[in-house]
């Protein structure tokens, strides 16, 4: 087929029209930057500390930030907190990201085909999630860390399980509203299968929304995380994780309290990096149309 | 080419029921409903433009979503070609091909994330052809629907005005190449000077493909300037079936009279004053018995609030369903009972 002699115009997509109006929001942008630099900090972690995080030091135990040596001082165990804070962001990113992204995937499936379905595949699913939303998310995240038992993956399981259910509702009502758009309609007439209409009219209009709400959760589920690690149901030590060493330091709470409170801060800044992120990304997709 | 048919319609449909539930009992049975179409009958033949008129919620895109399957019929039955739709011999899917519709709603009817050409390909993917000939077809049909395909082709829908929109929504349908277009109220939401002009591409384009059209609108300046028959609906049920002059000169059903008496002449001294028909449609979870128009009907007699009246013939292309056209029905103004 010989081409059009004249080039098809085409207009910016719709990702590319959300990432143009969000390079425009100040806030949102170093918000961004800041999550990069975390993300950076963590993939890099052993380039970039000073000393190994493992290593401790007893005759330098609880030195306040600002001690030659250790510009951020050191933990109990006399081992370098700037050290140890740059390797736990491996950790709780990890934590923060990880569960969630499992959480989105399955939520979306859930709610998706709940959404789409209606009626009683609907009442099914979505009553099942119901069941797992009626429980606070800090308690059903201790529960079933603590019936699994501590450890890494062990937590990594219960925070997924403690976000698929806020997810999957989100997607539910999202998929709800457009399949009676009439597009799916029209795309029905056409003669095309659910799982196709799913797949090109429905998923591009409602995994923005969902995409936005679930990172969103990212910051929580970074604090429930600290949390479990902070009851000893998650990392158990000596890995460094900003919960742990919440946990760890509170012995030196009044002596050393800001020391005490450097991995709180950690935690305050990604997860605020996070929200303002999310923020800043839920306007620019909000696009007036 | 298609001889075979031309004698018989190439939509049957009889006995359209649709009853939408509107409250359900502890053990999920429905308890009441409303039927929002109630038995309906018509004949669509190859190459006409049937007109479908009535008020508001009288159940004309019900008829049209039931026509396409959108919607479950609760009875009913289909047929097209002289084959049901649904069956072994005429799969839904090869029926939606050749029966495609045109919403009301131009901008909710494009979805936002695709672009025009994006539309107009994804149907006839569906059936297997390969992109870059659905390309080639979606781009002849924008140069045909007046929209260039070099500037309109790349665009996404919020770009384009209402009547540019709507005019995607008839490329879509067409690129289906199908024989049947339902026409929802198609051109409703559009200002008057855009309506014009999509009514003429609409008559071009049946010329053109050899289209059979279901014209619904509430307009009826509009169905009557399309329709060769029309369809005049009220609460569900066919009132009255007509060509379309006869229909518009010499109605014989009360309700129908009353649509057209609420027309606004163009010559101000045959303006009405009295208002044609008054009050709100009955609602259609407890629809009066008997015939569904007595209660708002000035000729209603006894009889009217016993039986619902058939559809019966006036003359040999005019239908009405009302009592006084029934010969013995009781009714005062019936005619004699034929010999």
């Amino acid at each position: 087929m010989p081409e059009r002699a004249q080039e098809i115009l085409r207009s910016p997509g719709y990702w590319v029209t959300v990432w143009r109006r969000f390079l425009r929001d100040p806030v949102a942008l170093l918000a961004a930057l800041v999550v990069l630099g975390l993300i950076l900090m963590a993939v890099f972690a052993p380039w970039i500390a000073p000393q190994d995080p493992f290593q401790g030091m007893s005759l330098q135990r609880l030195k306040p930030p600002g001690t030659e040596g250790y510009p951020l001082g050191t933990d109990e165990l006399g081992r370098d907190m700037l050290s140890r804070l740059i390797h736990g962001a491996r950790i709780s990113l990890f934590m923060g990201i990880v569960p969630v992204l499992c959480a989105l995937a399955i939520g979306a499936a859930i709610g998706v085909v709940a959404g789409y379905s209606g009626g009683w595949t609907n009442t099914l699913l979505m009553r099942t999630v119901d069941v797992f939303f009626a429980f606070p998310s800090v308690l059903l995240a201790v529960a079933l860390a603590g019936a699994l038992g501590p450890g890494l993956f062990n937590g990594l399981i219960a925070l997924t399980l403690v976000f698929i259910p806020p997810i999957a509702r989100v997607a539910e009502s999202v998929t709800t509203g457009v399949r009676t758009r009439d597009y799916v309609e029209a795309a029905k007439a056409s003669g095309a299968g659910a799982l196709l209409i799913i797949r090109k009219h429905v998923l591009g209009n409602v995994l923005g929304p969902i995409f936005v709400y679930a990172m969103s959760l990212i910051a929580v589920s970074m604090i429930l995380a600290a949390g479990l690690s902070f009851l000893g149901l998650g990392v158990k030590p000596p890995q460094p994780d900003w919960g742990l060493m919440l946990n760890t330091l509170r012995t030196a709470m009044y002596t050393q309290p800001l020391l005490c409170a450097l991995p709180g801060v950690m935690i305050f800044i990604t997860s605020i990096a996070f929200n303002l992120m999310t923020d800043g990304l839920r306007s620019a997709m909000d696009i007036k149309t | 080419m298609k001889d075979e048919n031309a004698s018989a319609p190439l939509l049957q449909v009889r006995g359209l029921v649709k009853h939408f539930p509107v409250k359900k009992n502890l053990l999920g049975r429905t308890t009441s409903f409303v039927s929002a179409v109630d038995g309906v009958d018509f004949d669509l033949r190859q190459g006409e433009t049937l007109g479908v008129v009535g008020e508001s919620g009288c159940g004309k895109s019900t008829t049209a979503r039931l026509l396409l399957h959108l919607i479950e019929p609760t009875a009913g039955t289909i047929r097209f070609g002289g084959r049901t739709v649904g069956s072994v011999a005429l799969p839904l899917k090869e029926f939606r091909r050749q029966v495609q519709m045109v919403f009301q709603d131009s901008y909710a009817s494009l979805n936002p994330r695709l672009t025009v050409e994006e539309s107009i390909v994804f149907g006839p993917m569906v059936h297997g052809i390969a992109r870059h000939v659905a390309q080639a077809r979606a781009h002849a049909l924008l140069e045909r629907v007046g929209l260039d395909p070099v500037r309109f082709a790349g665009r996404f829908t919020h770009e384009l005005s209402g009547g540019q929109r709507q005019r995607v929504n008839i490329a879509r349908a067409l690129a289906l190449q199908p024989r049947v277009l339902v026409l929802d109220e198609a051109v409703s939401a559009l200002d008057k000077s855009v309506e014009a002009q999509v009514l003429n591409l609409l008559l071009d384009l049946k010329g053109e493909f050899g289209l059979t059209y279901l014209f619904i609108s509430h307009d009826l300046e509009v169905v009557r300037f399309m329709a060769d028959r029309v369809l005049v609906m009220y609460l569900g049920r066919v009132a009255e079936l007509a060509p379309t002059e006869d229909l518009y000169t010499g109605s014989r059903h009360p309700y129908t009279s009353a649509l057209l008496g609420s027309l606004l002449s163009m010559d101000p001294d045959r303006r009405t004053v009295a208002a044609p028909i008054s009050g709100d449609p009955p609602n259609p979870i407890d629809p009066p018995a008997g015939c569904r128009f007595h209660t708002r009907c000035a000729s209603a007699q006894a009889v009217c609030a016993k039986g619902a009246p058939g559809l019966a013939a006036h003359s040999r292309e005019h239908w009405v369903a009302c009592h006084m056209f029934d010969a013995g029905s009781g009714h005062g103004s019936a005619p004699a009972k034929a010999a």
